[in-house]
């Protein structure tokens, strides 16, 4: 047993920590927080070009052909930095979409352009409030519908939408969004470091995604691949976040001593590592599943997600209240992990639909 | 990232279960049936002894020492099959799991070749004489005396709370050898025979009617110098090693009530409705249960930090903390699920023998036994994170200049 990333594996993951501690600085993410900007140009163009929008791309597809450990690996890092890139949408979404499901046409149109950078692609799933629900149609090669919210679907160069046929059945259909019948609109969110869209399609061309089936039930599969990935960017954050709240208290001085030698804060730190280490362990474990696509994939990458939702909240949130009045002000950091806490927690379907896919899943295991 | 066996683990997976299967019987249900005191303990030693001959005793230990001089991950590959068995595997993990590390590391060769193998077939049982009625959390502040005449140590004071003690053979016990300087200065850790008159065993009867533990006299208890363990003086050190062998002891075993609440969500009916379609037992069980897997994959992480050569660090409190608030939550969680019914503590009539009811009321004391939760949070944010201490009202004194609250 070894419960561990490898060493070429924690190579990439220290360059990556290298790399994005000089180039996703909080300047970066504030650049676009700040900005009507989508999303940090600079930055993308420097992790196309690392390599890591080809990462679990095959060779033949023109990948690197390396596999989900390194993708987690990676996602950690991201999530530490708050990288204000398109990355998600396209790698753990659009990318992962046309692998399982593109047909060799499919495929070889995409994934190299997607690997090298060339495109960007999202997922369209949303309608609006509430658990999924798919209302969109597709009759006659055309979509009719709205998403929102669509994460980078302002900028995103095609989507994956999920729709029905004219029987009702659901299915993934790609579409291009710089194509006729799309019409987009920016959402003004929570975090403003990533950008969300609304995106409403009218006669919009598509063409179906291959051969899947139920469309429903491939969506729940890519959704549990993604959650993994997510919460490998979740539990990053929280440790940028908690490590932040740490380096302030020790600094700061009340009644005559470091803040962070009072109990009260201190045993706060103890529930945040605590809930850190819990989601950790759980985002390895899911790392596992995904990396050997194990029968319990679908139960240990729910439960990695909700332990990480769960433990990104609680540590952005105790981390403001570490910070006394400087974590409510727009200067400090705090709200950037907190808005970012937010995004992840409902990117991918709420905290509810996920503990309740853990409770069926765990009921229906033998 | 692997966990797959070597062929080399794989073999010894498949000893060990062809051993139980012959030895022990498959588990029905989570539970063992009711049986407490002295039939439990008696039933525990025979496993024991029945282990320890067919060498499956200590897998960690040298073979000198009784152990079978294998690695961690046998460990690991041992409790994942034993729990699938009906067994009072964890009954002596106070003295294997807590004393033997540290009689491993400080006693002197021949006790340990004379008591070791002893302790890991279970022909002797260990329990651990530390608190005292004035020194719990703070238990560097102990006040029990050893003074030195010729080769040996006279003990007298009072130990409490103490596991076992009324079937123990040895115990290791932290004593005061001198007062006039700082409470960390001032101790040392002996080994004592307690079938000695000079010890006196008095049960202590808990708040859930058992008695597991009790209070311990020391009159003129004699303990000979090679049976120290350390340094005179020393004495922290060997406790600190204590404690931290018994985080680590603890968080294998530590009992979740998880695995009884899955059983129980899969297969009680109230009103006519599976419990498992209400929402609000859903969401539970969902929390729940990523706290459970996680400890579990945590669990595995630590394994795997120490097959490598490293060291469990005090992140083995983890599993004590998280486990133990959620036995008693789960526990409580249960008893309300029943309604009315819930106050109900009958083996034939609560749900799983009244598993939940008696752990409504066992687990106060695991959130207090072996550091409370709020020294395991103190353990966590001060040598895992880092963060500063808290001021000390007793730094730089003597003990006997400590003030102690009563005057
Ligand atoms: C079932 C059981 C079995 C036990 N078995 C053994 C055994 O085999 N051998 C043995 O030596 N001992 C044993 N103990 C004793 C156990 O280790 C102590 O009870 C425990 O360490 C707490 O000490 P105390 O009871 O003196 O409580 P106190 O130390 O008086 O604590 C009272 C309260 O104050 C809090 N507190 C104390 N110090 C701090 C601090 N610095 N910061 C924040 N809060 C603090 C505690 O958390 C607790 O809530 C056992 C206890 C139990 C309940």
């Amino acid at each position: 047993m070894n419960f561990e990333f490898s060493e070429d594996q924690l190579f990439i993951r220290d360059q990556a920590r290298n790399f994005l501690g000089q180039e996703s600085t909080a300047a970066v993410v504030r650049s676009i927080l700040d900005n009507p900007e989508p999303y940090h140009q600079p930055l993308w163009q420097k992790i196309v070009d690392l390599g890591w929008t080809a990462m679990a791309i095959p060779e033949a597809y023109g990948g690197l052909g390396l596999g989900y450990l390194e993708l987690c690996v990676v996602a950690e890092e991201l999530g530490r930095s708050l990288a204000p890139v398109p990355f998600s949408s396209s790698v753990y979404l659009a990318t992962e979409a046309i692998k399982a499901w593109g047909n060799e046409q499919q495929k070889q149109r995409y994934l190299p352009r997607l690997a090298a950078g060339e495109l960007i692609g999202t997922l369209a799933s949303s309608e609006g409030q509430g658990a999924l629900e798919v209302n969109a149609t597709v009759e006659e090669g055309v979509l009719q519908g709205v998403k929102l919210p669509v994460p980078d679907g302002d900028v995103a160069d095609f989507a994956v939408v999920i729709a029905r046929d004219p029987n009702g059945d659901a299915g993934l259909y790609l579409v291009n969004l710089e194509g006729p019948g799309v019409q987009r609109r920016v959402l003004a969110s929570m975090d403003p470091s990533r950008s969300q869209a609304q995106l409403t399609f009218a006669q919009a061309p598509v063409e179906r995604l291959g051969e899947s089936e139920d469309g429903c039930h491939a969506l729940a599969e890519l959704l549990d691949k993604a959650a993994v990935l997510f919460a490998f960017e979740q539990i990053g954050g929280s440790q940028a976040a908690m490590d932040m709240g740490i380096a302030y208290t020790r600094e700061r001085y009340a009644f005559g001593r470091p803040v962070a030698s009072f109990q009260a804060i201190k045993h706060k730190f103890a529930d945040m590592f605590v809930a850190l280490e819990l989601a950790r362990a759980n985002a390895y474990y899911g790392a596992w599943a995904l990396s050997c696509d194990a029968p319990d994939l679908p139960l240990a990458a729910a439960t990695a997600r909700v332990s990480a939702t769960d433990a990104y909240y609680q540590i952005t949130r105790e981390n403001i209240q570490a910070h006394g009045g400087m974590g409510f002000t727009w200067e400090f950091d705090c709200h950037l992990y907190y808005r970012r806490a937010q995004l992840l927690s409902v990117a991918i379907g709420s905290q509810p639909q996920w503990k309740d896919a853990v409770a069926s899943r765990l009921l229906d295991a033998a | 990232m692997d966990f797959e066996d070597t062929p080399e683990q794989a073999q010894f997976r498949a000893d060990v279960v062809a051993w139980l299967d012959a030895n022990a019987r498959r588990r029905t249900d989570n539970l063992l049936r009711g049986m407490e005191g002295e039939q439990a303990f008696l039933e525990a030693k025979d496993w024991y002894a029945r282990k320890a001959a067919a060498g499956f005793a200590c897998l960690t230990w040298p073979r000198e020492y009784g152990g079978a001089g294998l690695t961690p991950l046998h460990d690991v590959i041992w409790a994942q099959e034993v729990a699938k068995y009906e067994t009072r595997d964890a009954q002596f993990v106070i003295g294997i799991g807590n004393c033997g590390p540290a009689i491993m590391h400080f006693a002197e060769e021949a006790a340990k070749l004379e008591l070791l193998p002893r302790m890991a077939s279970a022909e002797d049982v260990w329990c651990q004489l530390f608190s005292e009625p004035s020194a719990g959390s703070d238990v560097a502040g102990l006040r029990t005396r050893a003074e030195r005449k010729g080769d040996d140590w006279i003990l007298n004071g009072q130990k409490i709370w103490t596991s076992g003690a009324q079937h123990s053979d040895y115990g290791v016990v932290l004593t005061r050898t001198d007062p006039t300087v700082s409470k960390y200065r001032g101790l040392t850790m002996f080994m004592i025979d307690m079938r000695q008159s000079g010890v006196e065993v008095r049960p202590i009867k808990q708040m859930d009617g058992g008695q597991h533990f009790n209070e311990v006299f020391f009159n003129d208890a004699v303990v000979p110098d090679n049976y120290r363990l350390g340094e005179v003086g020393g004495g922290w050190t060997g406790a600190l090693t204590v404690l931290m062998s018994e985080r680590l002891a603890i968080s294998g075993v530590q009992p979740t009530g998880f695995p009884q609440f899955l059983d129980l969500v899969k297969s009680l009916e109230l009103n006519g409705e599976p419990i498992a379609n209400d929402p609000i037992v859903r969401e539970r069980l969902a929390t729940w249960y990523s706290q459970y897997a996680g400890l579990q994959a945590a669990n595995k992480r630590m394994l795997t930090a120490v097959a490598k050569g490293g060291v469990a660090g005090a992140e083995a409190s983890l599993g004590k903390l998280v486990g133990a608030v959620m036995n008693q939550e789960i526990a409580n969680f249960a008893c309300q699920l029943f309604g009315q019914a819930g106050i109900i503590q009958e083996d034939e009539l609560s749900p799983e023998q009244a598993h939940f009811q008696k752990t409504v009321l066992f687990s106060p004391g695991v959130r207090l036994a072996g550091g409370t939760d709020e020294v395991m949070r103190n353990i966590l944010a001060e040598q895992v994170l880092g963060l500063p201490q808290e001021p000390r009202a007793d730094k730089g004194m003597a003990f006997q200049d400590i003030p102690n609250g009563k005057g």
